[in-house]
């Protein structure tokens, strides 16, 4: 059994140090292995989605925009596949917001910072970008090397500087280009963008994404995650102690020897620890930190230490995760001798699952009952109500027609109140006086001037329900809206 | 108090600024130098300001500022342009006629638009915000038009006005029947409860019908008609329905029989252009459906 080591002697943050330290330059350098396959994976996919998502096209049908996904702010409207939404649905996008924040607490508890190390923009782009520095400026000791050259730039450096800034303000601009794809049809823009003729509103979009982007992943790097980011803090906040979390397993490690020391001691039948002190795993962590020094807020969990630190254990022939993902219990647990235990399963995870289950459900049964046809009534306040000629009693109502749906539809009004109600809008002789009847265009609203009228001998009281049925005669779709009419 | 510059606090090791409360030393810590280059930049800015805009307060002015900058131009502008932007749909509203109007649905809701701001800068103060009305005014929401309910008829009276005093406004108006002493006080009396029987109102007690009739027969028919059923030529009020411009109680219709009433609508033409006039004729109609 290896001496239990505590925490706490590995542990070399320094709490009086300052909250700002000037950035130290870090040369992550490349590897391969299982962690890094699935960053790759990830990586293609999400940038391949952002990239290339507004040129898909959807149709539906003539006069509609053909893109899949728009968001067309002019005309207030969202596509998203068969799915358009109205402003007035924008609760949606709340619903979206809300599975998005518990999904993030759900990978959280499971697998700690997944979101920060592999789906993150930030991440995405800064791999992207350290990718690029790598194809033109070499891996980590290349580049080590060329910026402490103390040798007069030579023409050959000044280039390779060049075409790597250039690649990444290409991407940038294309980040940015991507982004007011958007919101307006894609090949229609492009074309515009090329000819000059773009609103101008694109082109400022796309220079501050190009300026964000550019900045943000090709400099500022892991600044952004350790300064800029709330992230790090609220989910220090949410942990828990089952989450599983990028761990070097100091008790297998620790002592560091040598490979040749270890093989000797080994031989003697003494217990040495497997970490060789080959900082395998300081070298590819992309934010520059020692892993070893046990959980750090710096840290994004990417999982690429695991990747370098696997590949040295086969070399070596030892076993693979030293370091791995790993919960605080079983810190504890291995200190003790007892075996690792993990759950996934576990009230936590079950309630944020729940939560997203149930807003999704929410969502999805809404989304899919929705009516495409609606309709909203607002009284006339001045007057409330009029007397006419014969004593009848008046109201009036501002009626607003919504058909959502991609055709024209003729609908009916009826109002159902006090007894033996006439209605009558107001500039439409319809062929059927009782029942007015109403084209309303694909796509539109519609707002009419409704004139409900009670005969004099009814002789209502102050104030009735009175309730609204737009039907769609052609497809008996109805729509209704309760208000009152009220005796003067 | 100490020197400050001599007195340096023993834990901080900053000078202080000599300033002392119960014991407790302010140290000396100015601000940062950006930070004041930026406020004396805001100060400079200022008296920038105060010269190139108006500002410095006179007498009964104040100074024009360098460039002779005035916000009212500025409104001028932005009202003439907008005026020019409307221009050619306003110009598209003054040539269509009011049939036309009616049919074409984009017209018909920039006429309602437009006439509804204009109704509510010149007409509400008589006929209310919403054309509720008042008593002497009449309510646009409702079935009754003394003048006649139709498209046309609604625009005439807004164009000429009724007793306005314009060439081609209504005329005709309710006789003081008590001033000039054409009828005495009991027969005024006996024809206001007269009035409100065609209508089925409750009458007085004791009241003589047949007289009422025979006052009314000779006097009034001439304007509201055989049986009061009203005259929208000569603006005279149908006097068998459930409106009522000045009040159906007895008291309201003898003031009216014995002071007569002749309230004015004032003429629009003129002081409104033909295309607002219009699109305000069109708004009225749509709001109690016209007739």
């Amino acid at each position: 059994m290896n001496k239990t080591v505590n925490p706490n002697e590995l542990t070399s943050d320094d709490d009086n140090g300052p909250l700002y330290v000037a950035q130290k330059k870090v040369y992550p350098q490349s590897i391969s292995g299982t962690f890094r396959r699935i960053k790759w994976g990830l990586m293609a996919f999400c940038l391949g989605v952002y990239y290339f998502l507004p040129f898909v096209r959807w149709n539906r049908g003539l006069g509609a925009p053909s893109q899949a996904v728009l968001i067309d702010l002019p005309n207030s409207r969202f596509y998203f596949f068969f799915i358009e939404l109205w402003p007035q649905e924008v609760y949606y996008f709340t619903g979206l917001l809300i599975v998005a924040a518990v999904a993030l607490f759900l990978m959280n508890s499971i697998g700690g910072r997944i979101w920060c190390g592999y789906l993150c923009p930030q991440t995405v782009w800064t791999d992207l970008f350290y990718a690029v520095e790598r194809l033109v400026e070499g891996d980590r000791r290349e580049r080590m090397r060329k910026d402490k050259s103390s040798d007069p730039m030579k023409l050959e450096r000044i280039s390779e500087i060049v075409l790597k800034h250039s690649i990444w303000l290409l991407i940038a601009w294309w980040t940015g280009g991507a982004w007011v794809l958007y919101f307006n049809d894609a090949p229609t823009l492009v074309k515009e963008l090329v000819t000059f003729q773009a609103p101008m509103i694109a082109y400022i979009w796309i220079a501050i994404l190009t300026a964000t982007t550019y900045l943000l992943a090709g400099f500022m790097r892991e600044q952004v995650c350790t300064y800029m980011c709330p992230w790090p803090r609220i989910q220090a906040a949410l942990t828990d102690e089952w989450a599983l979390n990028v761990t070097y397993r100091y008790d297998r490690g620790e002592k560091r020897t040598s490979v040749k020391k270890a093989a000797e001691l080994r031989a003697l039948g003494e217990q040495v620890g497997d970490c060789v002190d080959c900082y395998q795993c300081v070298a590819v962590c992309p934010t520059g930190i020692d892993i070893r020094n046990g959980p750090q807020l710096e840290c994004i969990q990417c999982g690429l230490c695991i990747d370098a630190c696997d590949n040295v254990m086969t070399k070596i022939g030892r076993p693979k995760r030293l370091i791995g993902y790993d919960n605080d219990i079983n810190i504890q647990r291995r200190q003790e001798g007892k075996a690792p235990v993990y759950r996934i399963v576990r009230a936590r995870t079950v309630a944020y699952s729940a939560i997203i289950a149930a807003v999704g459900g929410i969502m999805i049964y809404t989304l899919a009952t929705r009516s495409l046809l609606d309709v909203n009534v607002l009284h006339d306040r001045n007057p409330v109500a009029v007397r006419l000629s014969d004593g009848s009693i008046r109201n009036a109502y501002t009626v607003r027609l919504l058909n959502k749906s991609g055709y024209d539809r003729v609908v009916a009004i009826d109002a159902n109140g006090p007894a033996n109600l006439t209605t009558h809008v107001v500039g439409i002789d319809s062929v059927t006086p009782d029942r007015p009847m109403i084209v309303i265009p694909r796509d539109s609203t519609s707002e009419l001037r409704l004139l409900v009228t009670a005969p004099a001998e009814s002789n209502p009281e102050k104030s009735i329900p009175v309730r609204f049925h737009v039907t769609d005669i052609g497809l008996g779709e109805v729509a209704t809206a309760t208000d009152n009419f009220v005796a003067p | 108090m100490t020197d400050h510059h001599s007195d340096i606090d023993s834990v901080t090791g900053k000078s202080t600024t000599g300033h002392e409360w119960d014991g407790i030393k302010e140290l000396n810590t100015p601000l940062p130098r950006w930070w004041v280059i930026s406020f004396y930049l805001t100060i400079v800015w200022a008296i920038g300001y105060w010269i190139v805009y108006p500002a410095w307060p006179l007498i009964s002015s104040n100074t024009t500022g360098l460039f002779g900058y005035s916000s009212r131009a500025d409104v001028a502008v932005e009202l003439a342009n907008l005026e020019k932007i409307r221009g050619d749909k306003m110009a598209v509203l003054g040539a269509a006629s009011l049939a036309d109007i009616e049919k074409d649905p984009a017209l018909l809701a920039l006429a309602r638009a437009k006439g509804k701001t204009v109704f509510g800068d010149n007409c509400a103060p008589c006929h209310g915000s919403g054309g509720a009305g008042a008593k002497g005014f009449p309510n646009l929401n409702d079935d009754d038009w003394l003048w006649g309910g139709t498209l046309d008829q609604i625009m005439q009276t807004i164009q000429f006005g009724a007793r306005s005093g314009h060439a081609k406004a209504h005329e005709g108006q309710m006789l003081a029947f008590g001033k000039d002493g054409v009828l005495k006080g009991d027969e005024i009396v006996t024809v206001a409860n007269y009035v409100r029987s065609l209508s089925g109102l409750s009458t007085r007690k004791g009241f003589d019908a047949a007289k009422g009739e025979k006052i009314f027969a000779e006097n009034c028919v001439a304007c509201h008609g055989d049986g009061g059923k009203g005259n929208p030529e000569m603006g005279a009020p149908n006097l068998t329905d459930k409106i009522w411009l000045y009040g159906s109680d007895e008291a309201s219709l003898i003031e009216t029989i014995s002071l007569g009433r002749a309230g004015v609508m004032p003429a629009w033409e003129g002081r409104l252009d033909p295309a607002t006039i219009k699109a305000m004729a069109v708004y009225v109609h749509s709001l109690g459906g016209g007739k």
